[in-house]
């Protein structure tokens, strides 16, 4: 595809940017909404004076809209910007900046990615360690083999008058635990060695679902299709889901994304889309559907569908009646925990406690590189309504990144962490432990 | 008369070393692996010292200590708690729960002793 086909495309992410609605834009230039439509889907040429017309409107050159100065550099260096001292880094000028620059901006934009997954694994590493059950089992195990070994060992090389029988215990003592010490090391290595494989067969069901969607980029062209014989089939197939769980598991996920898929037809919500903006609630409306299944079928659009309408990668957490996480899709900038909860504050619990309220809330995650979003959470009843059971509730939040648009200005961010261990909020009323981040401070 | 320490530790052959660390400095000394059975004992037979471990199967040293911290009897009883958690949060707790002294492991030997016996008293 040639770089000015995508014209249409790098309108919509500019007009984005822009905070306008697609109505909006088209009246200032003097067409008409639909027409203003086909070009953002490129299924229109834009004249030379329309395309002027457009980037006056939108206060860009001409060259931003037909070059590829990608608008992810632009998105990139922004992010780059807002993670040191906003106050010596023109964030006005980062139209500009890229359109100069492109190959500055690119090293920048890859750069500000590099940072953030590495800042990931630091966070889902610290979270293993201090969540994961058999990590520290095995750890707990060698410090007591160590501790044993090294107080036995002091007490034999001390000298003194030490009764054969005691000796010979010792001896024994020693013998012993030096074999689970080296046992447990290389149980140990073997678990950290496995962990780090594609696949093991040691991660939780859940694990491996969540990574196998991650490498599907939560989204497989089989949902897009009725057929749900085709499924299990697929399952069958991935020999990354390497136990029946996992597999079982997966397929209640596929099941539901399917329906999701079903309910909200691709090409119909992309428009819906384009034309109501970030409105989560007025699409549930507008496709008679609740609004959970509109916060799933977002995060699990297409990547480049969702790219073309300019809508960004947007995260989703989905817990149960217990607070438990059950589904996590991770977005750049928005830490989930690996074990355990996540932070008290996030909406999605608010929502678990006011079952069928929707909320709305602008975010900032904590910390001096903190960035926006926008939350999106409701709770509902996952099940029939029953005399046997209490309502089976799942709340579902959907983490959207900074979309100026999508909330009533003056409305302030909530700040919020991943875990409360790689939280530095020091002064949350929530916090469950102490931070890790503040301690070494 | 010989002051008594209770050991309350699962690790046989840590305890085993505490023992013999103990006795060679004059110290009567008890051990049991069983939390939940030593909080009845400790409070018919309270020991001069308590050496408690924090991971123990079935019971939490932490438990045990609230326990005792509750009650008449065992309220100011010294209580030196080994860990191999040396988190923060853990020493944080075992204070707030009014441990007398907090030791991670790996420990020296002659740390446990100073300890003991500065807890004791004269």
């Amino acid at each position: 595809m040639s770089k000015s086909s995508l014209t249409g495309t790098r309108i919509r992410a500019r007009r984005n940017l822009r905070g306008l609605r697609q109505s909006d834009l088209a009246q200032m230039v003097g067409v008409s909404p639909s027409y203003m439509n086909l070009i953002e889907h490129n299924r229109r040429r834009v004249s030379p004076a329309l395309l002027q017309a457009i980037a006056h409107a939108l206060d860009v050159s001409e060259d931003a809209l037909v070059e590829d100065s990608d608008i992810r550099f632009v998105e990139g260096a922004r992010a780059a910007a807002l993670r040191t001292d906003t106050d010596i880094v023109d964030l006005e000028r980062v139209d500009e900046f890229t359109g100069r620059f492109p190959g500055w901006a690119k090293v920048l934009a890859e750069t500000q990615a590099r940072v953030e997954t590495l800042e990931r694994v630091v966070d889902q590493l610290n979270d293993r360690m201090t969540h994961d059950p058999y990590l520290g089992a095995a750890l707990h195990e060698i410090i007591s083999a160590v501790t044993s070994v090294q107080s036995t060992a002091a007490i034999l090389n001390d000298g003194g008058d030490i009764a054969p029988e005691w000796q010979a215990r010792f001896h024994k003592n020693i013998l012993n635990d030096s074999k689970r010490l080296a046992e447990g090391a290389v149980a140990l290595v073997n678990y950290l060695d496995a962990a780090d494989d594609t696949e093991s067969g040691l991660a939780a069901p859940q694990e491996e679902v969540e990574a196998w969607l991650a490498r599907k980029g939560f989204h497989l062209a089989v949902l897009e299709a009725p057929d749900r014989a085709a499924l299990p089939q697929l399952l069958r197939a991935q020999v990354e889901l390497s136990s029946d769980a996992s597999r079982v598991l997966a397929l209640q996920w596929l099941v539901r994304l399917q329906e999701d898929a079903r309910a909200l037809p691709l090409d119909p919500f992309l428009d819906a889309l384009a034309e109501q903006g970030m409105a989560p609630d007025l699409l549930a409306v507008r496709f008679n559907v609740p609004l959970q299944q509109v916060l799933r079928r977002l995060a699990m659009l297409p990547a480049d569908d969702a790219r073309a309408s300019a809508f960004p990668v947007a995260g989703l957490v989905v817990c149960d009646g217990s607070g438990t996480l059950v589904l996590r899709r991770a977005v750049d900038g928005f830490p989930m925990p690996r074990f355990g909860g996540g932070c008290p504050l996030w909406p999605l619990y608010q929502a678990l406690h006011s079952p069928g309220r929707p909320f709305r809330v602008p975010l900032r995650t904590d910390g001096r590189m903190g960035r926006q979003f926008v939350a999106y959470a409701i709770c509902a009843p996952d099940t029939p309504p029953s005399f046997d059971y209490p309502p089976i509730l799942q709340s579902t939040m959907l983490v959207v990144p900074e979309m100026p648009q999508a909330v009533p200005q003056g409305q302030p961010a909530l700040v919020v962490g991943g875990s409360c261990r790689t939280c530095a909020q020091t002064d949350c009323p929530a916090r469950r432990e102490p931070s890790i981040l503040v301690a070494f401070a | 008369m010989e002051k008594r320490v209770l050991v309350v530790e699962d690790e046989p052959n840590i305890s085993e070393a505490i023992r013999f660390i103990l006795m060679r400095n004059g110290w009567h000394v008890d051990v049991t692996a069983d939390g939940i059975a030593a909080i009845g004992d400790l409070q018919t037979n309270p020991p001069d010292v308590l050496i408690l471990d924090l991971m123990l199967p079935g019971v939490s040293g932490f438990d045990i200590l609230k326990a005792l911290r509750a009650d008449p009897v065992t309220q100011t009883m010294p209580v030196l708690m080994l860990t191999a958690k040396g988190q923060a949060a853990d020493r944080e707790e075992a204070v707030r729960l009014g441990v007398t002294r907090f030791m991670t492991k790996p420990f020296a030997n002659a740390d446990v002793v100073a300890a003991v016996r500065e807890m004791a008293g004269p």
